[in-house]
């Protein structure tokens, strides 16, 4: 593990902004990382990895033309090349006339010291094999069949600008998956933290393992419109999905997000409440976004009620709104994005959400989600790794996946309870804590052959 | 590259690799974005780097570094046989590879004029500010959207076995898109494709094809014309997709389920598994007679066109579906001898920074005889669907389900109304079964899919598809 340091990125990212002797204005972004994955089929590892590297990004702005360089290396040269190719791509490009300034500083940011985990930086290749072994052990134990990864990050980033801006984090982070396969059936199970000391690898295989047995001789179910018990794994999904269409100023001021014609009214039921908050220590916190502007926590769903959506700096201005600190690194299309989205708890455990299906479908996960009509929310996916048939509060039976089409606010807008307990997924970066819902509508709308 | 990779290579083999191969590389890209007027992205990127694959004690190991030193090279050589030795820890049977002859190679793809250095700054964005005006000229648009993208990527492959392979591998393209919103509706229309452009391996001159300017406001026109369009009909009914929908999907139920890591389970964590097990090779019905499908790592433009893979095995053109019975699967070294064959050369990493995995190279759907107005005029009662929207499939490539930017109802062998809001359904096998004519060669384009995504970490991966449109009879159509 060789992360740089703070000290030693500021000298680097000094460099960089000094190098851009033409710009206006100039913004580096500097990470360094050390990866590593261990993957395992068929009860092997038969993948297995590991990655050094670091990433720099040059927004020279020269009036209001704005150029990006990016690179891998952080030599001398490979830096001063950057910014003066951010510089020569500023000097060419043609004016936005709606940019107006890169964020000044707002304060000292201090680091997280709870995003960053000794234990994970310091994982080897062997305590991973380890870990992949008393997942096979189980899975082997039950005659099921384990496939999965288990990977450490130790990372730093790094934002700055000429105005003045510098904000520093180091983090890790720990995620194993796991899929286990029966003859009939399949179970999943996921675990991500920061320390990966708190990985439990034998109950994440207890609990895929489980799954599977509990999901094995699936039946066939005729596709319709089902109340459903969603566990955190689909939770999340769909969530991420809506966080797409519709939480990001970009497509709000487009109109192409529903928040556009619904802020301030009725979306969800009353009992859902969704924000985003990068500072939470559950949560793989970040105190700042890709421009080094501190990230507030934002109300996007408040008691059912459209609230708001997350800004950065270009979005902030051109609607002259606060900006909340959700930019993803220049140059991005979607603009600002939410990456630590919450959704708040219920009272109900899981066993109590299932118990209040009369004749309903308990789904563990979905699989291969997309958008298919974005101002109404309409996702479409299949359901994978175990599904259930519910009558009266009892499972009668598993049964074999389906595909649903459905608008997440026609399906939030049906909640009728919410789980008390938060599960933890990773995302691109930062991540979700999201409950199981129960929701009373859901569109199954085909089916498959197992 | 060739300090790197010969020291890299011998501290692997001091260490204890009985196998090893690296892969040194050199990228640099530029995209270019142009959004209502205004320039939105305009950004190059460098990225280089190496990847040091092993065995050792009959198990893989790979580690890769940014630095290239010959410090770093022992470093990451002799920590990729650790990792190798880690993974010994929980094997059931060592690696065992399909023999390959070593070679010494160069190859590169052909092309008139460079992308990247041969074509100004000033006519990118000259070519992007006219698409960008044509679709601002059509009235109740409310964003265009235009990009061109253009890489090369300098890659030394070489491994123990004695294989050196310089390749260098240039692809660009370009793309527009034009969206009208209203309070209650986005319509979308792209062209050439959607993901944001048509793509190949090529240099400007593919860019210049493919006429982006010349179709700007007949792109922009479809989008607002959208709005008032009927919305597609359910039901079950004849179906006639277009080549860019088509291509994806091949994509989704051909090429994925004949990746055979998938079939063996390797994949089954994340992207999934395959229905299409090896007791069906050679015998299984996959479509009707009609169906001919190769994978084709040589064909000229295509975005999976290469000289060698990322094992140093030369590109080949494999037969996948021969009269509708599936006969191939794409595969590597390393899961051909499990099915008695030799590589059929498509493992391809995204980068110096991840191993190789079986990807599709260029899955492509032979064409057939007819003309596509013969097609429609001999179409009753019917539906085409044109560049796809959305898309999704089940892990084992069987369910799908596609959206679609547009559609035209076909009434008496005539196009008679514009339908929006499109989607089709099927089972991968009744749906290729169902198949019952495709255009002919002068229809027949190869469309590169650039967002192919695999593997843990995740690899994005350039494919391409070569399809003409065809039809398919009782498709379940209008499922939202």
């Amino acid at each position: 593990m060789s992360l740089l340091g703070e000290q030693r990125i500021r000298t680097l990212i000094e460099g960089a902004l000094a190098a851009c002797k033409e710009a206006d204005q100039a913004e580096v972004l500097l990470s360094t990382s050390d990866e590593a994955l261990t993957r395992f089929a068929n009860n092997t590892i038969h993948q297995n990895v590991a990655e050094r590297n670091s990433s720099l990004h040059v927004r020279a702005v020269i009036g209001k033309r704005i150029g990006v360089a990016r690179a891998n290396s952080l030599e001398a040269q490979a830096i001063r090349e950057a910014a003066e190719s951010a510089c020569t791509i500023a000097r060419y490009s043609e004016e936005n006339p709606e940019f107006v300034s890169l964020p000044g500083p707002s304060g000292a940011i201090a680091a997280i010291k709870d995003a960053f985990a000794e234990n994970t930086a310091a994982a080897t290749p062997e305590q991973r094999a380890r870990a992949v072994q008393a997942i096979i052990s189980r899975a082997e134990a039950d005659k099921l069949i384990a496939a999965g990864a288990f990977s450490t990050m130790a990372e730093e980033v790094a934002a700055a600008n000429s105005l003045g801006v510098f904000a520093y984090q180091p983090s890790t982070s720990a995620e194993a998956t796991l899929v286990v396969m029966g003859d009939s059936s399949s179970g999943y199970a996921d675990r991500a933290a920061t320390d990966v000391s708190t990985i439990d690898a034998e109950g994440m295989a207890a609990e895929a393992c489980g799954r599977a047995t509990r999901s094995a001789q699936p039946r066939d179910l005729d596709p319709g419109t089902y109340p459903v018990v969603l566990e955190p794994y689909a939770v999340a999904e769909m969530l991420d999905y809506l966080a797409y269409v519709g939480f990001g100023a970009t497509a709000l001021q487009e109109g192409r997000s529903f928040m556009a014609e619904k802020m301030g009214q009725r979306v969800a039921a009353e009992a859902v409440g969704i924000y985003d908050d990068g500072l939470d220590p559950r949560c793989f916190p970040m105190p700042f976004d890709f421009e080094g502007v501190p990230r507030r926590r934002v109300a996007l769903i408040e008691q059912g009620i459209a609230r708001g959506v997350v800004y950065d700096s270009f979005t902030a201005s051109r609607g002259n709104v606060s900006n909340t600190g959700h930019a993803l690194p220049a140059p991005n299309s979607m603009g600002p994005m939410p990456g630590h989205l919450h959704i708040e708890p219920g009272q109900a455990t899981l066993q109590e959400l299932v118990a209040g299906l009369d004749r309903g479908v308990w789904v563990s996960r979905f699989h291969y989600v997309n958008v298919i009509q974005p101002l109404e929310t309409i996702i479409t996916g299949m359901t994978r790794d175990g599904a259930w048939w519910v009558e009266g509060g009892e499972v009668r039976y598993a049964i074999k996946n389906l595909r649903f089409s459905q608008s997440v606010l026609d399906a939030l807008a049906s909640t009728e309870a919410i789980g008390r307990e938060l599960k933890l997924q990773r995302g691109w970066f930062g991540g979700s804590l999201v409950p199981a819902l129960r929701l009373g509508r859901f569109a199954f709308t085909g089916k498959t052959e197992f | 590259m060739d300090d790197v990779a010969n020291r890299a290579l011998n501290q692997a083999q001091v260490s204890g690799a009985t196998y090893a191969d690296v892969r040194v590389i050199a990228a640099r890209s530029e995209v270019i974005s142009v959004k209502n007027g205004r320039v939105e992205t305009f950004a190059r990127s460098s990225s280089e780097g190496f990847g040091v694959r092993v065995i050792a004690d009959g198990a893989w190991g790979f580690a890769a570094s940014n630095q290239l030193t010959a410090q770093e090279a022992d470093r990451v050589a002799a920590l990729a046989v650790s990792i190798a030795r880690a993974s010994a820890l929980a094997k059931k049977a060592d690696v065992r590879l399909s023999p390959a002859q070593p070679i010494q190679a160069k190859y590169a793809t052909p092309i008139a004029t460079n992308p990247l250095e041969d074509v100004s700054v000033e006519q990118k964005l000259q070519l992007l500010m006219a698409c960008d005006e044509a679709m601002r000229r059509v009235k109740g648009l409310t964003l265009a959207e235009s990009s061109l993208e253009a890489a090369v990527e300098d890659k030394l492959f070489a491994s123990s076995e004695g294989s050196h392979i310089e390749q260098r591998i240039v692809t660009c393209g370009g793309g527009i898109e034009a969206t009208a919103v209203t309070p209650d509706e986005v319509q979308t229309r792209s062209y050439p494709n959607s993901f944001g452009r048509q793509a190949g391996t090529a240099g400007w001159e593919f860019i210049e094809s493919l006429r982006l300017a010349e179709n700007a406001e007949r792109v922009a026109s479809e989008a607002v014309e959208l709005l008032l369009a009927k919305q597609c009909p359910s039901g079950v009914t004849t179906l006639i997709l277009d080549g860019p929908q088509l291509a994806l999907q091949v994509h989704e139920s051909c090429g994925h389920p004949i990746e055979l890591d998938r079939v063996f389970g390797m994949e089954a964590a994340y992207a999934g598994t395959s229905f299409l097990t090896t007791d069906k090779l050679g015998s299984f019905r996959y479509g009707s007679d009609l169906v001919n499908i190769f994978a084709d790592a040589t064909a000229p433009t295509g975005l999976g066109t290469f000289g060698y893979d990322d094992e140093g095995v030369p590109a080949q053109r494999t037969p996948i579906i021969q009269n509708g019975i599936f006969v191939g699967y794409m595969s590597s070294r390393e899961t051909a001898p499990l099915i008695g064959q030799t590589s059929s050369g498509t493992m391809r990493a995204d980068g110096w920074n991840r191993i190789p995995l079986i990807r599709m190279t260029n899955v492509n759907l032979e064409p057939g005889t007819w003309t596509l107005d013969d097609l429609i005029a001999d179409t009753d009662d019917g539906i085409m669907m044109g560049v796809n929207r959305s898309w999704s499939i089940d892990d084992k490539r069987l369910n799908f389900q596609f959206g679609t930017e547009m559609a035209w109802e076909i009434k008496g062998g005539k196009k008679v109304a514009l339908l929006k809001n499109a989607t089709y359904t099927g089972i991968t096998p009744e749906f290729w079964g169902s198949c019952d004519a495709i255009c002919n060669r002068d229809h027949w384009a190869l469309w590169g899919t650039t967002n192919c995504g695999k593997g843990q970490p995740g690899q994005t991966m350039y494919v391409g598809h070569g399809v003409a449109p065809a039809r398919f009879r009782n498709v379940r159509v209008g499922i939202v």
